[in-house]
């Protein structure tokens, strides 16, 4: 049961991997920059999982509660989801510059109309 | 406490927002040529410290390590640090003067605004002995690099730029996950800390996974075969300011990541005979070196023909990475040293020649490169002395790195690895000559219609002395070698040895 017990493991890794496939297989470019979004998002889930502790409550202090879950990975995720969104918001607009510049974003037509 | 090492961090950060408000693109552009000048300064005076006094250290906001962010310096960074900044330095110089010819109609308040932002990203990953710090700027620096260099003048810069900000944010989460990994297995986010506390829960799998996600992020970062897609595209598109830029830090800053945090911070806690990574990086760094070097024969344009260069470049830092001996970092190590200087000279020589040529949006061509010895002679010399100092002629710094690297391989007695660097040697005096012969042997094209009016003798002079002290510097690099050989064999040193 050990295994389990390790489900948010299991799915944070499932997500990465599913992000991974939707980043490398997609041929259009918004698609793309949604599996970046899901590998991100799975890193997020790992990182949080690790910093659980069990019995713990949220890091707020609170009288008469003496375990709480670890503040410091939670920290990092903040700081790494406005990375993560900051990454999206330059993807989006790169977007919107090369459609406004090939007429389309699906990545195979980009790449002929650049051929050209 | 010496706050010069967090000002060679906040100066920049504080400026890019002020280039913005400056509302002008041109004042801009010479803000942020002072703000490099100031790093570049600091840099030398913070080398100069370290030779004397020794590694110094800065904890963030005063609270101490290991609870606090700490930047620290030792011989190894500092050195980077001064070739970053030189780089830096002269490469804004040159984007100051240059950019609102080659790129006209841009916001430039915007384009030095990001500028600078790469700057501080580049520096703060330098300085810094916190493992988040490292994912948190190579991040900034990263975004800013895939904005400037959407900035290239022709289309094709959106494309490049968005396959870079693919290829550079799954290595950053890549990098992210092995952060997180080791966080878990230590509790610690502070390298040094790292050091001390990794030995003891090395044989985990966590930690292995860990590394191996560390080690594939950085090299996808590095661009080392076969993670080195995204380079070519991204260096020939862009503006030639920010191509010089790059060529000159942003690869090099990965090797030296790989550096600190493998062999400064894994040192101890390696499991060497389990997991083969001298040998995949060895493979990888030959293969990038003959890879790079064929298939940089065959480009048609200059600035993609250096950007394979650059692959097979890194394909020898990375052998001497994946040697692991004393020999095989220093000679990485001197191979950063020498490829900055070189690429990012050579990269501002060619942006020159561009504008001097006037061929706007339109890519340059090696057809354009004919007969460019008798109109500007000048620059086709720095060209030839950039191209021999790839090859690795002697009296340039590309030989000693070259000469290093093969030394460190038959010390290892890896002969047939000796020989590839040797042929990818030949391959490159193959692509050097296919620069160089246009320029001194072919006739002069038909001068094309100009895209704008010619440049003035100031303007020509101001283009120029950029890349003539990055080439300066790589012959004099060549000729005393105490700077490359022995400040570099010093670094290598303290890095192995110390470990603090």
């Amino acid at each position: 049961m050990q295994l389990l017990q390790h489900y948010n493991h299991w799915i944070a890794v499932a997500l990465m991997m599913l992000g991974l496939w939707v980043l490398i297989e997609s041929r259009n470019l918004v698609k793309k920059l949604i599996g970046l979004n899901m590998l991100q998002a799975a890193v997020f889930l790992l990182f949080l999982t690790i910093g659980v502790v069990e019995g713990g409550t949220a890091p707020v202090l609170e009288a008469g509660r003496e375990t709480y879950t670890n503040p410091l990975p939670q920290v990092l995720i903040l700081t790494a989801i406005v990375v993560g969104v900051a990454t999206t918001a330059v993807g989006l607009a790169l977007v919107v510059r090369i459609h406004r510049a090939f007429g389309t974003v699906e990545e195979d037509l980009v790449d002929r109309e650049e051929g050209a | 406490m010496n706050h010069g090492l967090v000002l060679q961090v906040v100066v920049p950060l504080a400026t890019a927002p002020l280039c913005v408000l400056v509302r002008s693109g041109r004042a801009a552009g010479w803000l942020a040529a002072l703000v490099a000048l100031f790093l570049l300064g600091n840099a030398l005076w913070l080398f100069g410290e370290v030779r004397a006094a020794g590694p110094m250290a800065y904890a963030l906001g005063g609270v101490p390590p290991p609870l606090g962010i700490e930047y620290r310096l030792d011989l190894l960074n500092a050195l980077v640090l001064v070739v970053v900044a030189a780089v830096t330095a002269l490469a804004t110089w040159w984007a100051a003067l240059a950019s609102p010819r080659e790129l006209p109609g841009t916001r430039l308040e915007l384009f030095f605004a990001a500028w600078l932002l790469c700057v501080t990203g580049s520096m703060g990953l330098l300085l810094t002995a916190d493992a988040f710090h490292v994912f948190v700027f190579l991040e900034v620096a990263s975004l800013a690099t895939y904005v400037l260099v959407a900035h290239g003048p022709h289309r094709s810069a959106l494309v490049a730029s968005f396959r870079y900000l693919l290829s550079g944010t799954v290595a950053a989460t890549f990098i992210l996950i092995g952060i997180g990994l080791l966080y878990a297995m230590t509790g610690t986010l502070n390298l040094h800390d790292l050091a001390e506390r990794l030995p003891a829960v090395a044989d985990t799998r966590t930690v292995q996974a860990g590394w191996a996600f560390l080690g594939v992020g950085l090299c996808l970062k590095a661009a080392v075969f076969p993670l080195h897609l995204w380079l070519p595209g991204a260096y020939a598109s862009a503006p030639s300011a920010v191509s010089a830029l790059l060529a000159g830090i942003a690869t090099k800053i990965a090797v030296y990541l790989w550096l600190r945090l493998f062999f400064a911070t894994f040192a101890r806690a390696v499991p060497v005979a389990d997991m083969p990574v001298d040998d995949v990086l060895l493979l990888a760094g030959l293969c990038g070196a003959l890879v790079g070097s064929t298939v940089a024969v065959f480009q048609d344009e200059p600035r993609r023909l250096l950007a394979w260069s650059s692959i097979a470049q890194v394909g020898y830092m990375v052998t001497g990475l994946g040697l692991g001996s004393r020999a095989g970092l220093h000679a990485a190590l001197a191979h950063i040293v020498n490829h900055a200087l070189l690429k990012s000279a050579a990269f501002l020589v060619l942006g020159t020649i561009a504008l001097r040529l006037g061929t706007g949006a339109r890519t340059l061509r090696v057809a354009d490169l004919a007969g460019l010895a008798r109109r500007m002679p000048g620059l086709a010399l720095m060209l030839l002395v950039v191209g021999l100092g790839l090859v690795g002629m002697p009296l340039t710094a590309g030989f000693l790195g070259k000469w290093l690297l093969v030394e460190a391989l038959l010390e290892r007695e890896l002969w047939a690895a000796a020989a590839a660097v040797l042929v990818s040697s030949l391959l490159a005096v193959v692509y050097v000559w296919r620069l160089v012969e246009p320029m001194y042997a072919a006739a002069p094209a038909a001068p094309a219609e100009a895209a704008g009016p010619a440049l003035g003798p100031a303007l020509r002079w101001g283009l120029m002395l950029p890349a003539l002290l990055l080439c300066a510097a790589a012959v004099v690099l060549g000729v005393e070698t105490g700077f490359s050989v022995g400040v570099t064999g010093d670094a290598v040193d303290q890095l192995l040895g110390g470990g603090r």
